[in-house]
């Protein structure tokens, strides 16, 4: 416990988000085109619901730490990784990174099913944001960790989820990110590969990389995270060790349950 | 002013860290077209070539205004207008298409959309290969002021960017504006001189020069932003300005505000509401 506020106060912030809410207007149905849309405004039937994905969120990640999310279905673990990557803006309040990241947030996310997988590489490497040049010196490496060497020409529609995650997996941690975001895409990676992927993410926490973890496997979080914060709809619940938070998140299902058993 | 400059700094440094994405999706774009297909990019050449030939036999024999190099004329029309056509269809779905890249990072959206414009472009190049065939089998000379249609390319290229953003960004709302818009262009396209000329708007024999043309002649002559490209870029390729015709200058400055202005009122669609997209796609 004291190592852990020791290095909270050496690491410097690297992402900071204060107040921060996600809203989402989600009609009765999805209007998407025009003659709904017109239909519903001459109606007056053109009422959003309001929702909120995520409110009054405050987090101060510190350089070098590493943080579980932990939460139900839908209780705003993937949006807020979003929000944090700036895929998704903030409608009140702020969120400020510093430094590159590395996303693994949606399995598949960035591949072009009809390119084959060395042509996706390069893409993905792109959206990365790193040069052609780098990504032909890069290549091989990739490949290597993979270990897709056979399977680099053909398209990535012909690819299983776990060879797909793999793929995402590689490229993703060629360079060594600020802060590297996974989001449960290794679920579907066979046992070895995990193995592998936890192994290359305790290589880049020892070196510096800040962490930002959902996994609904307890073990990859304790081995992993020294942080977690349990979100429930939309809120911070707790923030704290991942074995306490895991504790009180637990005996909240148990206590669901027991609700909902007894009448 | 200081803040203009600013701006203007960041934007440049997020595109040059972007290039080589544009680039790669170019490329891609080139690529799937005529991935496996026998010809590949001969198609490029071949298509305008054999729709201009159908075009000429369909049409040599119905206008009674005889048109002066008339396949060249028809195949300049025609490639320009192509290129308009793929490329704003193309750039309108090219926010919904790249879902899957958008929500991974936050990379600049309208890429996407100068990708599809540029791969088109690319595609409208390769076809100046049947434009010079076409030049080379009817015997019309070239000249080195053949060069000058770089300016009406470039104006159409910018023009087509501004239109492509606005679509792509109304699309993610509205995904009608798809099935909308082969209507519209078809339309448009007969609104554009293409085929036939601007002269057969006008009554040669009429006494008042200023009541020789028709309301839709003086429209498409006025407003058709088409038109001024298609006339500057044929200008400079046959020389076939007569009286009615706008002067090559006056359209060449037209043609510029009016590409610039789409571009202004592109962008700032797209810029406003490029942050919901994530939401609806």
């Amino acid at each position: 416990m004291e190592q852990i506020e020791k290095s909270r106060e050496q690491g410097k912030p690297c992402i900071q988000i204060k107040d921060a809410s996600v809203r989402f207007n989600i009609a009765g149905e999805k209007v998407d085109n025009l003659k709904e849309y017109f239909i519903k405004l001459v109606k007056r039937e053109l009422r959003f619901k309001e929702f909120y994905a995520l409110k009054d969120i405050d987090l101060t990640i510190r350089q070098g730490e590493s943080w579980a999310l932990i939460g139900s279905n839908g209780a705003g673990k993937s949006t807020l990784l979003k929000l944090i990557c700036g895929i998704l803006a903030p409608h009140t309040g702020s969120v400020k990174v510093s430094g590159s990241i590395a996303p693994m947030i949606e399995l598949g996310a960035g591949f072009d099913p009809n390119l084959t997988a060395k042509e996706n590489i390069f893409i993905n490497g792109a959206v990365l944001g790193h040069s052609r040049k780098f990504m032909r010196e890069q290549y091989d490496k990739i490949v290597e960790f993979a270990e897709l060497r056979d399977f680099m020409e053909l398209p990535i529609k012909n690819y299983s989820s776990g060879m797909r995650a793999r793929l995402g997996f590689a490229v993703a941690t060629i360079v060594d990110p600020d802060i590297l975001i996974i989001d449960e895409v290794l679920a579907v990676g066979d046992a070895k590969f995990q193995e592998k992927c936890r192994k290359r993410i305790a290589e880049l926490l020892d070196r510096g990389t800040t962490l930002l973890f959902v996994s609904h496997a307890k073990a990859p979080v304790l081995e992993l995270c020294k942080n977690a914060v349990w979100l429930d709809h939309g809120r911070i619940r707790m923030t704290d060790s991942p074995e306490t938070v895991y504790q009180a998140y637990e005996s909240f299902l148990g206590l669901e349950k027991k609700e909902k058993a007894e009448p | 002013m200081g803040k203009i400059l600013r701006w203007c700094k960041s934007w440049v440094l997020k595109f040059t860290k972007y290039w080589d994405l544009l680039v790669l999706l170019v490329q891609r774009d080139i690529k799937l077209k005529y991935r496996r297909s026998f010809l590949g990019y001969v198609w490029s050449v071949l298509n305008p070539l054999l729709s201009m030939l159908v075009m000429v036999i369909v049409f040599s024999t119905m206008f009674k205004r005889k048109i002066e190099n008339f396949p060249v004329y028809l195949i300049c029309g025609n490639i320009l207008f192509s290129f308009m056509r793929e490329a704003t269809t193309k750039s309108m779905t090219s926010v919904i298409e790249n879902a899957s890249l958008l929500k991974k990072a936050n990379v600049p959206k309208y890429i996407f959309t100068l990708s599809k414009v540029t791969s088109s472009m690319v595609n409208f190049v390769l076809s100046l290969g049947a434009l010079i065939i076409v030049m080379i089998a009817t015997g019309v000379p070239f000249r080195f002021t053949n060069l000058l249609i770089i300016v009406p390319i470039l104006e159409l290229y910018v023009f087509c960017v501004g239109l492509g953003l606005f679509l792509a960004a109304a699309t993610v709302f509205f995904r009608d504006i798809r099935n909308i818009w082969g209507v519209v262009t078809l339309a448009w396209m007969y609104m554009t001189p293409i085929f036939y000329s601007l002269g057969s708007f006008y009554d040669d024999k009429a006494p008042d020069k200023s009541q020789a043309a028709t309301a839709l002649g003086l429209f498409i002559r006025r407003y058709n932003p088409m038109y001024m490209y298609i006339q500057q870029f044929r200008y400079f390729i046959i020389n076939n300005a007569d009286v009615w015709e706008v002067p090559t200058p006056e359209l060449m400055w037209r043609g510029a505000i009016v590409a610039f202005g789409a571009l202004v009122i592109g962008a700032l669609m797209f810029k406003s509401i490029k942050n919901k997209f994530i939401l609806y796609i």
